[in-house]
This record gives structure tokens, sequence and C-alpha cells, in this order.
């Protein structure tokens, strides 16, 4: 092993154990931006994911077909999209948000909410193939049988949420594009470890690696450890 | 309190002419038929015969191809037991509580009237067990409990036995005695002569998509009026 990053890695273990306050800043604006993100495309995608599994209507094939589609959403074209959207000359340019952990927000949205929204439909609508006669025996209308579905598929569910989290934050096309990358402003996890592998900072690279490689490992983990509850629990 | 029978009279169901088919295929021929009074109807016929179309027909979860399904009055309070019981992925005492929020039973007392019903089905002690994980016994009991805390003027039952042991048989022909009692009519499948010399006091045979009679349950197993509801007695497949 090469001796210069076989000491990166001792300085890079360092700088987690050691709390450094940079490193910090940068894990802190990630799980911000991220958790923002996974918050309003939970919000927007369940219900909607639920309600295209409940409604019949022209072209639902076709909806349901982009949103699967988009769930491969290249991270460099959401990226350019939300940036055509938010620059000076663009749509919403007047909000100035471009170049602020808002426009990092809005540009994983875009990516997670078809995930979200795709997987929600298939669980909702494989679980309403159970469900449907019974709840039409009690008498309850489609809008009604939403939140039931969704409380019912809730371990299901709470895995899809995990799997936009999970994407989102291990993300960086995007959020380097539309967050430009500022220090301590729009700089986070990802976005940090290429810049400074760049300029050769390894140590700062690799412990911000560690710290994602932990984050992501315990997402799966708890994916997994909700699966096994809902299979015991729930049969 | 349980006692429906000052309600009035059950509204008469009629089939006008109702068929069903399927991208093309008739699944039901053209049927009259009228449910009335508080009976036991047991709608009998071999495997395929239309009988569980028949039921969703009558209760509204299916509408007919052709023809005409009304009730005479007013639209009585139904429910419904499946083959295989429908539980939500929650404790049996949350499936309850759940049937008294749809049909606007106060919060405030849907707990004790759901406890109430799992004590009169033998479920007590298993109230905060995940549905799910229950017996097939005790679900289809769990099921019937749920039917029974929406008090049902008509209460339709699809095979409730077809996947369950002698004792849970017992229970599930017990329950739906005690529902008669209370008032409801019932109008349930089933394949099985014993049960339904047990159960009925009027039976419906049905065979290849049609009505082939409706008649008293004592004439029915005493001298059919059809050559197939005399085969069907004596066990021979004639279809």
């Amino acid at each position: 092993m090469m001796p210069t990053s076989d000491s990166a890695f001792i300085t890079a273990l360092h700088l987690v154990l050691d709390l450094d306050p940079t490193l910090l800043a940068i894990v802190a604006l990630s799980l911000q931006v991220s958790l923002a993100a996974v918050l309003i495309a939970a919000l927007v995608g369940l219900p909607l994911g639920a309600a295209l599994a409940l409604w019949r209507f022209p072209g639902r094939g076709l909806v349901i077909v982009v949103l699967n589609a988009l769930m491969g959403l290249p991270p460099v074209v959401a990226g350019l999209a939300v940036y055509l959207l938010l620059s000076r000359a663009g749509p919403l340019g007047q909000f100035g948000l471009l170049f602020t952990p808002g426009a990092m927000v809005i540009a994983q949205v875009v990516l997670i909410l078809p995930i979200i929204a795709a997987l929600t439909r298939q669980q909702i609508e494989e679980l309403h193939g159970e469900y449907a006669e019974q709840l039409a025996s009690l008498g309850l209308s489609r809008p009604r049988r939403i939140p039931t579905l969704l409380w019912d598929a809730r371990f299901g569910l709470l895995t899809v949420i995990l799997a936009g989290f999970g994407r989102a934050s291990a993300e960086v096309g995007a959020v380097m594009m539309v967050g430009g990358n500022i220090d301590g402003v729009t700089r986070v996890m990802t976005t940090a470890i290429v810049l400074e592998t760049g300029k050769g900072n390894l140590a700062l690279a690799l412990g911000l690696g560690l710290v994602l490689l932990v984050l992501v490992t315990l997402i799966n983990g708890a994916a997994h450890l909700l699966g096994e509850t809902a299979r015991r629990r729930l049969g | 309190m349980n006692d429906l029978s000052h309600t009035g009279i059950i509204s008469p169901l009629t089939f006008e002419a109702v068929s069903v088919s399927h991208r093309g295929q008739p699944l039901l021929h053209p049927l009259d038929l009228r449910l009335s009074g508080c009976r036991r109807t047991l709608v009998m016929g071999p495997n395929g015969a239309g009988k569980s179309l028949l039921l969703r027909l009558a209760h509204g979860l299916l509408p007919p191809s052709g023809g005409r399904i009304r009730w005479e009055g007013s639209t009585p309070r139904q429910a419904m037991v499946f083959q295989r019981p429908v539980l939500l992925r929650r404790s049996a005492l949350a499936n309850l509580t759940y049937a008294l929020a749809v049909n606007g039973t106060p919060r405030r007392q849907r707990q004790a009237l759901a406890m109430e019903a799992l004590d009169h089905f033998g479920l007590a002690s298993l109230a905060r067990r995940p549905a799910r994980v229950l017996s097939g016994g005790e679900q289809q009991r769990l099921a019937l409990a749920r039917a029974w805390l929406l008090r049902p003027q008509v209460l339709f039952l699809d095979e409730p036995t077809a996947a369950l042991d002698p004792a849970a048989i017992k229970a599930v022909e017990a329950a739906v005695l005690d529902f008669h009692r209370r008032g409801t009519r019932i109008v349930m499948t089933s394949h099985d002569l014993h049960q339904a010399r047990r159960l009925a006091d009027e039976v419906i045979l049905l065979n290849g998509g049609r009505l082939v009679e409706q008649s008293d349950a004592a004439t029915f197993f005493r001298e059919p009026r059809s050559d197939e509801g005399r085969a069907f007695l004596r066990g021979e497949r004639v279809w």
C-alpha cells in the first residue's frame, strides 16, 4: 500500500473520531438537505402513488411507464433540468435559489419523488388487490381507502422511503450542478469527496467516504430489520 | 341490544334476468330470483356453478352484465364473510375498531363494543395479537365478529368453512345460527350437503351458471323438484 494513502487513512479516522468541525458541518448539511428532500418527496409521493394504484383513467399505463423510467433518471440530467429552471433567466429564476441548499433539496426531490411514487404504486396496488372486496363490503369509497392502505403497507413503505434517502444522500451530480459546492454553504459529503480528492486532500475525502459508507450501511440495515419485523409481526 | 327484529321487515332482494359474462363467455345465464324474509338460504352447487358470483352480485361487489338487481324498499345493512378472511395488518382488536370507525361509531364506544364482540366469539384473550398470525379458525371467527359489529340485516357468507377443521366449522355454523336468531337474513354458499341440512331453511341450486331450483330446505332434501337436484343429493356428477 502507498504510504501516503496509508497515513491519509489514519488521518481520516482521526477526523471522524475527533469530530472535526469541518467534517461535521459537511455531514450536517448533507443530512439536512437529504432529509428535507425525503420528507417532501414522501409527502407528495405516498398519496400520489396510492392514488395511481386505485384509479383507472385513460393514459394511466403511460403515466406508470414514465414514472418507472424516471426512477432511473441520471442525476446530472435532473441537475441540468433544475439548473435551467432556477437560473436567472429560468422560469423560477426570480427566487434566487440557484447555489443554495434549497436548490439542492429541489434537485433531490426531483430524483427521488419518482422512486417513492412508483414503488408506492406497486405496493399499494398489490395490497389493494387483496383488500378491495373487503373494503368495498365495508362500504369504503376509494379516497377513504388510501389512508387504510398506506397504514397497512407501512413497513414496506418505510423501506421505500429509506431507499429514497439512500439515493438522495449518495447522489453527487445533481447537487454539484445546482448547489455549486460552495464551502460552508452548499458543500455536502459527496461533492466534498470529489473536490478534496481532486485537490489531493485524501484524508478529508476518506473521512467523509467512511461516514457516507456507515450511513448507507445503517440505512440498509434498518430496511432489512423493518422487513423482518413486518414478516414476523404481521404475517 | 342485539335484537334486530324490531327494525321491521328486511327488504326483499330481486334479480331480474341477471346475467354475467366475461370476455364474451357467459358465467351466469339470465336468471330471476327473489330473496325475502329472514331466512337461511344456502346457495349450493358444484365448483364453478356460479355460487360466489351470485353472492357478489347480491352484495353489490360486482355489477351484472345484464338485467337488474334491486332491493324492494330500503337497502338493508349488509356484511360479507369470505372464504379466506381478509384481515388488516393490525391487531385483532384494531380490526374490529376499524370496522366501527368506518360505519361511523363514535370513538369512545368502539373499544368496548369491539371487546364485547371478541368475547362473544371467544377471542378476548387474542385481542392484542396481530390478526394475520391467528389460526385459520380464529381468523374466520374474527371476520364473523367484525360482521357481528356491523349489525347486518343481511349476512352473505361465501364458503366460510371451506378451509377449516371440524371444530372451527362447528364454531362458524353456531355463529351463523346466532346471527339468524338476532334477526339477520343469511345467504351462504356451500358445497357441503351435510352443512346445508344443518343450516338451511331454503336451498338455491345452481349448475353451470344456471339456476336449477329454489326450494324450501325440507322439500329439497325430501324430494327435489329437478333431476339435477336429485342427482346432486345422491352425490352423482351429472354436470
